[in-house]
């Protein structure tokens, strides 16, 4: 049986890297989720090295196996959100559409076919535009940031 | 012999997604490939099932480590069952995307979609098959890095941000598994499962009880309890069909496979568990209301999805042989008839060219005249979406039956509420899938007939749904097999015993 006694640096590192790593993952941008997803990963990885008692290989291989797949899923995460800006010239993570219209259907009953949007961007625009100010002003910042693509 | 039986399922899909990828300029090969690979898988996960059933719960140590400090496999009767459930449904909805893939579905041709499918399917085996804690972990990843590719192939915007959510999701999730691992590690000393089940004992009860909420926690996300659901309804609708419905039949089911191992093994108790009873009930019945307020058909299956994991998890929360019995026998009926559903709607949609509820209005409503009625497609919705809702005589039924009959058993307050919820949840499913298939049976003249729809395509489907009755006409045995391999999970020395029992006091 292992017993250890987890420094107080090593403590407050990791719960620091957690912290930070769960706010920037709560954000819009997904850059800065990307690098929450990092600092999270950095906080886990320390917290698991300091399983084990001094010199215990077996935290070190499980860390190591780790260090490898979030090494491998970032650069995944990195080439999704560069995709993601490619295509609609933003990398901001917004409401579902369909949850949304959803969202707006007050009256199952008198329900217009037409009253939801379809599956292309225009009629989302005016659905968004009647939303609140939240709605609005992402919108409003996705157009001002342009389309590369 | 054994290690063949239990190495296979997980190495020869590896290696095939190797191969697979060495072959992309040759789709004809990558397709036989992957078709001979599944369909060996699915034998030998059979004649592993055999094997288990008739000597036990069976043990490979890799590479002749001992299971205390390597990797071992174990194949009890819960993982050999779900297993071979799984890759069946695997190879059907394979061969599904294959139909589709040669007609009018460019995402599943490309490239990456037959190694991604051979890790994920290699990834569900390792899961099911993992003796120990951290290969879990590396299991899941396995499985959930192929599925990131798989929901963003050929993606366009919206899609790309539905992966996205799903991605972030799940690596959170993994995360949050990864630092368990640690926490269970430093607690205890070990990750290996038979281990830590002899160690959980000597914990304070604090501690036991944090690691538990813990698990139940990362696997309630990858499970997608409520009220961590969010993400599923979110994101499996975008993807391509047949991925939609492999993702719905295995994903969720592995994390509740990983839920009740980890529950029943390291943290067995007597009684029913009142957090997971709680989970349930919010689970069925969020999940259905969910469903009724859909318009897209695809998003509705994926809430009756999320409703129908509750039922799984009324069985954990009894926590007894009756509640075991009713899990598994719930998560193997719901395995074959979601992916059935899914893949009938993925026909339906192939023709009419939309899966929004409002636009397929029955012809009464819409004043429209109706078109030729589309028989096959009619019939094959309605017989899983019967079983969905548990009408008799179809294997939702008999998983039912078999809950609420451990729920009478168990007798407790909280065992009758769980059952009420379950039962309204059934007559709402009910509700959500007429809704459906009333729209779907009759068309209007008017809805586009886009081709589609070949033989591979229904044959798959109609498969699909022949397995749900083929499921309730050998209900006897299939009721007896899931008892047997529910004895064996409320009895966690006999797992112990199995794996480590070989060493004797050996070790610590």
């Amino acid at each position: 049986m292992t017993s250890t006694t987890l420094d107080w640096t090593l403590a407050l590192t990791v719960g620091g890297l957690f912290a930070t790593g769960v706010h920037l993952m709560l954000q819009r941008s997904l850059t800065r989720v990307l690098l929450g997803f990092i600092l999270l990963g950095h906080g886990t990885n320390l917290l698991l090295l300091s399983a084990g008692a001094e010199g215990d290989p077996l935290p070190q291989a499980m860390a190591l196996t780790a260090i490898v797949i979030t090494f491998g899923v970032t650069t995944f995460l990195l080439a999704l959100a560069y995709r993601s800006w490619r295509l609609s010239g933003h990398d901001e993570v917004r409401d579902d559409l369909e949850d949304r219209s959803i969202g707006t259907v007050r009256e199952r009953d008198d329900f217009e076919p037409a009253a939801m949007p379809d599956e292309t961007g225009d009629s989302d625009e005016e659905e968004s535009e009647e939303e609140d100010g939240e709605g609005e002003e992402r919108d409003g910042g996705r157009e001002g940031k342009g389309n590369p693509g | 012999m054994t290690t063949l039986l239990l190495v296979v399922p997980v190495l020869l899909p590896l290696l095939a997604a190797a191969c697979s990828l060495a072959l992309v300029r040759n789709g004809t090969a990558q397709r036989a490939l992957t078709v001979v690979v599944l369909t060996a898988v699915l034998a030998d996960a059979i004649g592993l099932l055999l094997h288990v059933d008739r000597e036990g719960t069976t043990v490979v140590a890799l590479g002749g480590w001992s299971p205390r400090l390597g990797i071992a496999l174990v194949a009890d009767l819960l993982s050999a069952l779900l297993l071979t459930v799984a890759v069946l449904v695997a190879l059907a909805v394979l061969l599904f995307a294959l139909g589709q893939g040669t007609t009018d579905r460019p995402a599943l041709t490309v490239t990456p979609f037959h190694p991604a499918y051979l890790l994920l399917v290699g990834g569900v085996g390792l899961a099911f098959l993992s003796g120990d804690l951290f290969n879990l972990f590396v299991a899941f990843e396995v499985m959930l890095a192929s599925s990131y590719v798989l929901i963003t192939l050929n993606a366009g915007g919206e899609r790309v941000l539905a992966g996205m959510t799903y991605t972030m999701t799940s690596l959170t999730s993994s995360l949050l598994f990864l630092t368990a691992v640690g926490l269970v590690y430093a607690a205890t000393g070990t990750v290996n499962l038979a281990e830590l089940a002899e160690r959980t004992g000597g914990l304070s009860e604090g501690v036991r009880s944090a690691l538990a909420a813990f698990l139940l926690v990362v696997f309630g996300i990858k499970a997608a309890v409520v009220p961590l659901h969010f993400w599923l309804p979110d994101s499996y609708p975008t993807a391509p069909a047949p991925i939609t419905a492999v993702f719905a039949s295995l994903l969720t089911k592995v994390g509740v496979y990983a839920m009740i191992r980890t529950q029943s093994l390291l943290f067995p108790r007597d009684g029913t568990w009142w957090l997971i009873g709680c989970a349930a009930v919010l689970t069925m019945i969020v999940g259905i209301l969910g469903a009724i307020a859909q318009d897209d058909i695809n998003r509705l299956l994926s809430f009756t999805l999320v409703s129908h994991i509750g039922f799984m998890l009324f069985g954990l929360a009894l926590f007894d042989l009756a509640g075991f019995t009713g899990a598994i026998l719930y998560i193997v009926h719901h395995i074959v008839v979601q992916a059935a559903l899914f893949l009938v709607t993925a026909l339906v949609v192939s023709r009419t060219g939309t899966a929004a509820l409002h636009r397929l209005k029955p012809p009464a409503e819409s004043g429209e005249r109706p078109g030729p009625g589309r028989p096959l497609a009619a019939a094959l919705f309605l017989v899983p979406a019967l079983s969905l809702a548990g009408l008799p005589p179809f294997s939702g039924f008999i998983a039912k039956l078999a809950l609420l009959r451990a729920a009478v058993i168990d007798g407790g307050a909280i065992a009758y509420a769980v059952a009420a919820a379950a039962l309204v949840t059934s007559l709402l499913t009910l509700y959500a899938m007429v809704r459906v298939w009333r729209v779907i049976s009759v068309p209007l003249a008017s809805a586009a007939a886009t081709a589609g729809g070949r033989a591979l395509t229904v044959g798959a489907a109609a498969g699909m749904v022949a397995v749900g009755l083929a499921m309730a006409a050998g209900a006897g045995p299939l009721v007896a097999l899931t008892e047997r391999a529910a004895a064996d999970l409320s009895r966690p020395a006999d797992y112990r015993e199995a794996v480590l029992g070989t060493e004797g006091g050996e070790g610590r």
